[in-house]
């Protein structure tokens, strides 16, 4: 059975407008938490929710929101990533195209836990659209008392304001990101100091994920246990999958944490299978940094047990025999997929977006992209391929930000468990694709 | 297209008000800021593109230096530094799309208008780029035109495009905050 907290009545089209969205019970949380909770009391809520952060690395939000820095006399800020930018990834897209009111709902509810007065929402650059939908929105939120000054008469005030990125992938990094919102290249600090003590012009920040925030009203809704008891263990709630490649049915789906990655794929409620009756050849799991995985081991696990949509099951086994779930872009290759041409491609994406300022990731990306380009198009040879393992290792963990991993990881991976594709490449002088 | 963008610069008293509205969304003296908001304005009231006067116009209505704008308008890939078409056809060129006939709509634009990726028409319509995934990768293969998305693209698809942007005669970057 399907449960739906951030997509329910997503198909009304005129959900985007206030008063749909309130008549359906929208902003109910903002009057709870604004009127009956203390913000600590929110945070305790969503600490017990157990939610996790769905910008891609995981992070127990309850937790983030506790490093704050309070009492310091700076004021602190909530900035909410819509940079969404990592290939495979379209959910945030999605959910502020059709539910803005969700997104504000959540920021009003956490700005409040966070003692913010100040919030920003970072959206991409090239999501014009959205930035209207959304500026509209926040129009509408002002009209009804519930941004601005003493919102309904609580005494807590908040302005949450969108800031348009340019076009740079490395944004949708948390101190990148709060660079473009100072004006500057989007270059990533080095940390610490963690934007929780020294984030958006020095003061205490939290960056959190447009999915992330948008699950904040349901959870203070029906309270923190009620959420941690849908899912798996650790990985608690729904998780927005966003599924594109070789699908008969690609789109975005909200799944129940724990639902078998074979359901995901071959039932009708979702993917519905691999398209022209091919067959599954590999899997990106969680947008196009996570490492690949072919198709026996994103079914099963090493161990023989059914892969599950959690943290901790597509992680099992490692970055041996595992991934990661990342962002929930799920990228989905059949049998004519050329594994090389693809690394390739993602490839030059991470030598594009590489902001620069650290060697193994300025030189490693290019360098990569040059020997894989050359292996696709017949010109390499057998050393190449240790080659390249070689430069990749080179960079992981030898940068400032994770970029630097999010390039190495797909080609360790790729070469791992497609190695004799590589080969065949070579032996055959082309692509045999 | 040199003489029509410098027509909107300096900025009429309705841009003005706008650029005064975005500044006042950041605290006193971080006016810098709203850096990113205004060269798009400013990129979509002078043409498509950001020459050296329309940034140093910026630098003066934020009070900063011109060289923090050229190094911000440098970094970013979205502002196009040299005249562009009126109509911006942008790719996108990442995997989800590429693997999914990106390529074909790429080499049937080069060959439809005669240029290659990176170039603009001699009549000054159309201006080719490719970008990176643009978050649509469920409708590839996607593509944008200045502003506006367009998804589940064929090489038909495209040939109508063509044709409406052939008899457009207002650019295709629009001002986000109009
Ligand atoms: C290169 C890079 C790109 C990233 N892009 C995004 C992004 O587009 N959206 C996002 O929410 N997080 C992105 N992140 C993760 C953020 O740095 C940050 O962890 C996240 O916004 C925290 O939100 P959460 O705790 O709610 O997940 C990116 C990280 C890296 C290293
Ligand atoms: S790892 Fe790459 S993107 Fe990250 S700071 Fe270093 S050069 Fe920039
Ligand atoms: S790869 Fe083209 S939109 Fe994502």
């Amino acid at each position: 059975m399907s449960l739906r907290i951030l997509t329910e009545n997503i198909d009304i089209p005129e959900l985007t407008s206030f008063e749909v969205y309130r008549k359906l019970g929208g902003y109910r949380s903002v009057e709870k938490s604004l009127k009956t909770m203390s913000p600590s009391g929110v945070m305790e809520e969503v600490k017990k929710s157990t939610l996790r952060g769905r910008g891609g690395a995981g992070f127990p939000t309850g937790m983030k929101w506790s490093f704050l820095a309070r009492g310091i006399g700076k004021p602190h800020y909530l900035i909410c990533n819509a940079d969404e930018s990592e290939p495979g990834t379209f959910k945030d897209r999605y959910l502020m195209e059709r539910n803005p009111h969700l997104l504000i709902d959540g920021m009003i509810t956490s700005a409040f836990a966070l003692e913010a007065n100040t919030a920003y929402i970072y959206v991409r650059g090239e999501l014009f659209r959205v930035l209207r939908i959304l500026e509209k929105a926040i129009g509408e939120a002002y009209a009804n008392g519930f941004l601005g000054k003493n919102i309904l008469g609580s005494g807590y005030s908040l302005d949450i304001f969108c800031h348009p990125g340019a076009g740079a992938y490395i944004c949708g990094e948390e101190t990148a990101l709060i660079e473009s919102v100072e004006g500057k290249r989007g270059n990533p600090r080095i940390k610490p100091p963690f934007p929780a003590i020294a984030g958006l012009w020095d003061c205490p920040t939290v960056v959190n994920n447009v999915e992330t925030l948008a699950s904040v009203p349901w959870i203070i809704n029906n309270g923190g246990e009620e959420y941690a008891k849908i899912g798996v263990w650790k990985s608690t709630g729904t998780k927005l999958m966003s599924a594109c490649g070789h699908i008969s049915k690609p789109g975005v789906y909200e799944v129940k944490m724990g639902l078998p990655v074979e359901e995901f794929i071959y039932s009708e409620e979702y993917c519905g299978g691999i398209r022209k009756g091919n067959k599954l050849k590999a899997v990106i799991a969680g947008g196009s940094s996570v490492p690949i995985l072919p198709a026996d081991l994103i079914l099963k696990t090493a161990a023989g047990e059914p892969r599950l949509i959690t943290y901790e099951s597509l992680s099992e086994g490692g970055f041996e025999t595992g991934t990661m779930l990342g962002s929930g872009g799920f990228i989905v290759m059949d049998n004519t997929t050329c594994i090389v041409k693809n690394l390739w491609n993602f490839t030059r994406f991470y030598r594009h977006e590489s902001c620069g300022q650290c060697s193994p990731c300025r030189e490693g990306t290019g360098w990569m992209e040059k020997v894989l380009y050359g292996i696709e198009n017949g010109e390499g040879k057998m050393p190449d391929i240790d080659l390249l393992e070689d430069v990749a290792k080179n960079i992981e963990g030898h940068t400032i930000c994770p970029l630097g991993d999010a390039a190495a990881w797909p080609v360790r991976s790729a070469i791992r468990h497609f190695r004799s594709e590589f080969e065949e490449h070579v032996k055959l002088k082309k692509c045999p694709f | 297209m040199e003489t029509d963008q410098h027509k909107q610069i300096p900025f009429n008293d309705e841009t003005l008000a706008m650029v005064n509205r975005i500044i006042g969304r950041y605290p006193e003296g971080r006016q810098k800021s709203a850096l990113i908001p205004l060269l798009h304005i400013a990129q979509a009231e002078a043409g498509g593109w950001l020459s050296p006067e329309t940034m140093d116009y910026v630098a003066s209505l934020l009070k900063i230096k011109p060289i923090e704008v050229y190094e911000v308008a440098t970094f970013y890939t979205m502002f196009n530094l040299k005249p562009v078409g009126n109509c911006t056809i942008e790719v996108c060129r990442t995997g989800p799309c590429w693997l999914n006939g990106a390529e074909e709509i790429v080499s049937h634009l080069e060959k439809k208008l005669h240029i290659r990726v990176g170039e603009t028409t001699s009549d000054g319509k159309f201006t080719l780029k490719t970008v990176e995934c643009l978050a649509a990768c469920g409708n590839a293969p996607v593509i944008q035109v200045g502003t506006a998305y367009h998804e589940n693209m064929t090489t038909e698809s495209v040939d109508l495009l063509l044709d409406e942007w052939r008899e457009e005669t207002s650019p295709s970057y629009q001002n986000p905050y109009k």
